[in-house]
């Protein structure tokens, strides 16, 4: 049996009083600060166990949204739901949540180990439970060598776990991760990305709503994502269906190099989901529905789902005159001009490089590409 | 370093050191000398002697240093205590009543003591708050004259402390309660300790207030001092200043060694 297993088996619960249930749900919330609005009405669940990351620029109000959950600030209207209990009028201390912040303010003044067994000590549980529960959340995050030392004696990434297993101990019911990476330099944070997604595989019932900037965080661990925009969800979806069929530019672009070319309807394709469409001289299919004849939309397609292909005549290409090629070693970048617009293209390899001029196919699968209504003023 | 010739710093450091020697090392050290001497006619004193020491160990002198100590402990508790949960009421309605309140603090240490004395006679002189002619009347003096200090040492504490930390407390299912003793409190102690040195070394050097109050039986050092070179006896009052001031060092170095095991955060 794993740590990790041990872990949720035991049925013990110092938090008697925390709503049931570990998903998280914001009915209309809004938050301002002085009149000011941070977060306009947002309405979304967080399912229980799964990772939902909430991404946006600087400012675009993650952290307010957190910060709701959490009850440190108190929303304008709206109710937030934590396990199906309404927690909006809950002092932090009631909603059995746990927090890791980007500096991880661990209690300078006490060892690892007391750091850990903070919040069952507060909640009173007794020292046969705590005991065990610090040693057991220090074990999942590979830390259990360092609990005599004091916080300012550990490294950022080991501060970090340290607050990971800090939270870990009082079995939330739903972590909420305030940019927890972002003080780590990036070699480090990839590793920790990765060891998030694997306590996440050991804690399947663990519900986590994580904040961060950093879209291939975001990509890498969520089972879903939230993209907010000036206080507003800009989009919501599974992480692969957002990022290959983003239902706006803003999400496009957010989550990664995104090709936005401008197309006419043509029709509903033979097959359910799809509908083709023109492009300059070229008709391709691509998913969508509900988008009438002859109307103007932008077609979305990611650099690396583009193909270099010999044959002109392949369904589902599209023609482009090649400008610029750099090769970066395990990728090549290829920039190309379909009449006005320009398409990126990543190949990972290429037998016989094209060179500057070249007439090229680029063929995508129709479940790859999707169509995007222009917003008036974007 | 502001000046970078040669020149230029040895006339700084002259000018440093001279003011120093002038204004803080010259009154001690002829205070010093005056402790330990039989006679002082000319430029210099004369003759070696511990008897103002002796003098100034017994009977009413001893008393001095007694009530100097616990009038000292008893009003710097006082404005710890009142001015720790002040700061942090004030922390929590920050804005302009905050603020406002905040300077109310501080109205007593811009008033001459002598006056914040008379005031406390005259208010406390009454039937339902008649405080004349008791140590409480000290006490009370002393307190309002340094609580001020007090408050701005740990609302400064306080207005550094990073709101992280005791939001991870509260998140982590700390009541508030238990957050103030286990986060908020230890993450603030050294501005605790400092604010409680400072409030211990004005008390013990407050002379203004407390002439206007003291009752017979509780007499401080700075007024056994005042009275003793008063009457002429210059001597034993060298003595028993040097007393205070070695008293208050040793308290205040400890207290700097308090074994608080805090780090200041990061
Ligand atoms: N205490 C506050 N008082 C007033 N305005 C605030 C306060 N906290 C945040 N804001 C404002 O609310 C907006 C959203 O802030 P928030 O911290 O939620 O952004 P964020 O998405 O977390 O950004 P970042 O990625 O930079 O952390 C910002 O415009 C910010 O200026
Ligand atoms: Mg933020």
């Amino acid at each position: 049996m794993t740590a990790a297993a041990a872990f949720h088996t035991a049925a013990d619960s110092v938090a008697p009083k925390a709503p049931a249930g570990s998903g998280v749900t914001f009915d209309r919330v809004s938050v301002a600060y002085r009149g000011a609005v941070v977060l306009k009405p947002l309405t979304m669940t967080v399912a229980a166990g799964e990772i939902l990351a909430m991404i946006g620029p600087s400012g675009s109000g993650k952290t307010t949204a957190l910060r709701a959950v959490a009850g440190f600030v108190r929303p304008a209207s709206g109710r937030i739901y934590i396990g199906g209990t309404d927690a909006t009028d809950l002092p932090p201390c009631e909603r059995g949540l746990a927090m890791v912040v980007q500096n991880y303010a661990l209690f300078p003044h006490m060892r690892v180990s007391e750091n850990v067994a903070f919040g069952l000590k507060a909640r009173g549980a007794g020292r046969d439970l705590i005991a065990r529960r610090v040693e057991e959340s220090l074990r999942i995050v590979g830390m259990s060598q360092y609990s005599r030392r004091f916080p300012r004696e550990l490294s950022g990434g080991q501060q970090q776990r340290v607050a990971i297993a800090r939270a870990l101990a009082v079995r939330p019911r739903v972590l909420l991760l305030d940019e927890p990476l972002s003080a780590l330099d990036a070699q480090i944070r990839r590793a920790m990305v990765e060891e998030v997604a694997r306590l996440h595989a050991d804690l399947p019932d663990l519900t986590i709503l994580y904040v961060t900037h950093d879209q291939s965080e975001a990509l890498t661990l969520a089972d879903r994502i939230a993209i907010l925009k000036d206080g507003e969800l800009s989009a919501i979806g599974r992480t692969g269906e957002l990022y290959h069929r983003p239902p706006n530019r803003f999400a496009a672009e957010f989550l990664g190099r995104a090709n936005l070319l401008p197309v006419v309807v043509e029709g509903k394709a033979r097959d359910h989901g799809f509908v083709g469409v023109r492009i300059g001289d070229a008709k391709v299919v691509v998913s969508g529905d509900d988008h009438p004849a002859g109307s103007r939309r932008l077609m979305c397609v990611r650099p690396q789902n583009l193909t270099l292909t010999g044959d002109a005549e392949r369904s589902n290409s599209i023609e482009a005159e090649l400008r610029e090629i750099h090769w970066q070693g395990e990728l090549t970048h290829l920039v190309a001009a379909i009449g006005e617009s320009i398409l990126r293209v990543v190949a990972t390899r290429l037998p016989n490089p094209p060179a500057r001029g070249d007439r090229l196919s680029f063929f995508f699968s129709p479940s790859d590409a999707n169509l995007i209504v222009e917003e008036a003023g974007v | 370093m502001l000046v970078w010739s040669l020149s230029g710093r040895v006339l700084v450091w002259s000018f440093a050191a001279l003011i120093l020697g002038v204004i803080f090392v010259a009154p001690l050290a002829v205070i010093m000398l005056a402790s330990v001497s039989q006679q002082w006619n000319g430029i210099l004193p004369t003759g070696f002697t511990l008897e103002h020491y002796r003098d100034a160990a017994g009977g009413a002198e001893r008393d001095a240093v007694f009530a100097s100590l616990v009038t000292g402990f008893v009003a710097s508790l006082l404005a710890l205590v009142t001015g720790a949960w002040a700061a942090l009421a004030l922390r929590a309605r920050a804005g302009r009543w905050g603020d406002a309140l905040g300077v109310l603090f501080f109205i007593p240490s811009a008033v001459p003591s002598v006056s914040v004395g008379l005031g406390l006679l005259v208010a406390f002189s009454q039937k339902p708050l008649l405080l004349n002619g008791t140590t409480a009347i000290v006490f009370v003096a002393h307190y309002v004259l340094i609580s001020a200090f007090a408050f701005g040492n740990i609302s400064a504490g306080l207005s550094r402390l990073a709101p992280d930390y005791e939001e991870v407390a509260s998140c982590l299912g700390a009541r508030p309660g238990y957050k103030l003793m286990h986060v908020t409190l230890p993450l603030i102690a050294p501005y605790l300790v400092a604010s409680f040195g400072l409030s211990f070394a004005l008390s013990m050097g407050e002379l203004g207030a407390t002439v206007m109050v003291y009752p017979p039986g509780w007499v401080t050092m700075p007024v056994a001092i005042f009275g003793l070179t008063d009457r002429g006896d210059i001597f034993t009052g060298a003595a028993l200043t040097m007393i205070l001031v070695v008293t208050t060092l040793i308290l205040l170095l400890g207290l700097e060694r308090a074994p608080i095991r805090s780090a200041a955060p990061r």
